[in-house]
């Protein structure tokens, strides 16, 4: 029972750091539609860069969050800060860098 | 245009089939849904879906164009793809690969060639729109051996295209009589990133509008020689510029008698521009970035949509006063707006909700919903015969 609890705990905190299911799904959809948008629906650019993981693998983590959260002066990239926190940034660049 | 070529087979089926029905396409249109890389058939008169075509790679961004007969529509995908659909028979008549990345194309003012411009590799494809062979290749070269993403192709008259270079700030106009001995005209340093452009309905003015810095580019077609001439540019320019979460689209341009409306960029307003001196004459104020502005055939009204995170609303502005006299909430993310031929009605699709949602454009009334999964652009077969598309 006491190592079930543990392990319920661990699982919890685990995760903790993730945003929560409802929340990803609404993630995955920006991605996909507004992000989609310039970038292409399958992340492969448009009048955006790529965002396919080999496009992005020689870049920093924090380099791709602060372009999300800031975006990029000079460029169409606008920032996304008012819809989306730090750590759920740091969750998408997580999920561009692991495509398959 | 009715199957008239095959009215003695037609006939005979019809005598063995009296369910067999002719279909006109006058009426036909075409929805993408645009995460499914699918393509509905409809029919504006009955409201109905007639069918839907498959298969049809990645047509996020995808945007279509019509024969002349209004039998065949061309859907541009994003893949590069080019789809010929026979409207008649419900099915893919052809589809190629021709590039890596596409966005958009117009077809010839006789109807014979198709142009298709391209990010990857930068550049436009003209193509037979029977066969569609290729029939020539204008790679956008600028600078040392760079190739820019070209955006805004549209036909002009006396057989004419003509696009715009985003990297390169170009506009380049290609005649296309002899297509073996391509002529290009080049206009150079006409803006800074030139995100889309459009031609007024008369085929005259072609205009493009610019991302990195303030105003428009103005090509009158009928002087070329004249060179660009830079509109408005002083506007907003003591304004913040607010962040743009999709890039306006020029191509459902808005004009009213004298006046023309565009969205603005950075701001959330249209613009009114005189043109006659082709100065702003009035800054609307609406609820987010303008995406769509687009005039109902007559001219009366002018409909908005907006970017993310605006766009599940819909404001409708009179043209004799120049105020928002409607505004209506279809449903998240509402993408495009496509009018009847003569604008009784208007489609609307709404990405997220799932739905066609058809509006009265006298009432504003909504007279029926269609289920569509994740539509996106809505294109009438009465597009085959205005100039620019």
């Amino acid at each position: 029972m006491k190592g079930l609890v543990f392990a319920l705990i661990f699982s919890v905190s685990a995760v903790a750091d993730e945003p929560g299911l409802q929340r990803q799904q609404e993630l995955k959809n920006m991605l996909a539609q507004d992000c989609g948008a310039c970038h292409g629906l399958t992340l492969k650019g448009g009048l955006g860069p790529s965002l396919l993981t080999d496009a992005l693998l020689n870049k920093s983590d924090e380099f791709l969050v602060q372009t999300i959260l800031e975006g990029r002066k000079g460029t169409a990239m606008p920032p996304w800060k008012p819809f989306i926190t730090e750590q759920e940034a740091f969750w998408l660049v997580q999920k561009l860098l692991k495509q398959q | 245009m009715l199957k008239l070529r095959f009215l003695p087979l037609l006939t005979l089926l019809f005598c063995q089939n009296s369910q067999a029905e002719l279909r006109a396409t006058g009426d036909l249109g075409v929805v993408i849904e645009r995460a499914k890389g699918s393509a509905l058939i409809i029919n504006t008169s009955k409201r109905s879906i007639l069918a839907k075509i498959d298969s049809l790679g990645d047509l996020s961004h995808a945007s279509v164009v019509f024969s002349r007969d209004q039998r065949y529509a061309f859907i541009f995908g994003r893949d590069g793809g080019l789809s010929k659909i026979d409207l008649l028979q419900d099915k893919v008549e052809k589809r190629i690969i021709q590039a890596g990345n596409s966005i958009g194309g117009a077809i010839s003012q006789d109807g014979q060639l198709i142009a298709v411009s391209n990010y990857t590799p930068g550049g436009v494809k003209i193509f037979s729109t029977k066969t569609l062979q290729l029939v020539a290749d204008i790679p956008a070269e600028y600078g040392e051996n760079k190739l820019s993403k070209v955006v805004g192709l549209v036909d002009a008259p006396n057989h004419q295209f003509v696009f715009t270079l985003f990297d390169a700030g170009e506009i380049w106009v290609v005649n296309i009589k002899n297509p073996k001995t391509i002529d290009i005209k080049k206009y150079k340093n006409i803006g800074n990133q030139p995100y889309d452009a459009l031609l007024t309905p008369d085929g005259r003015y072609y205009i493009a509008g610019l991302f990195g810095e303030q105003g428009l580019a103005l090509l009158d077609l009928w002087n070329p020689e004249k060179g660009i001439k830079r509109i408005l540019p002083d506007y907003g320019k003591d304004d913040e510029k607010l962040p743009v979460y999709k890039m306006p689209h020029l191509e459902g341009w808005a004009v009213a008698g004298d006046f023309m409306l565009i969205p603005a960029i950075g701001q959330h307003e249209v613009l009114v521009i005189d043109k006659r001196q082709w100065t702003l004459v009035k800054r609307i104020p609406v609820i987010g970035q303008p995406v769509f502005v687009m005039a109902r055939p007559d001219g009366r009204h002018i409909w908005v949509n907006f970017a993310f995170p605006d766009n599940q609303n819909i404001q409708i502005i009179d043209a004799k006063t120049m105020a928002i006299v409607k505004s209506l909430t279809p449903g998240k993310a509402v993408l495009h707006m496509e009018f009847t031929p003569r604008g009784e009605e208007v489609w609307v699709s709404v990405r997220d909700e799932n739905q066609l949602i058809v509006y009265d454009t006298e009432s504003f009334k909504e007279k029926k919903r269609l289920p569509a999964e994740k539509p996106s652009g809505i294109f009438f077969s009465s597009r085959a015969h205005q100039l620019g598309l």
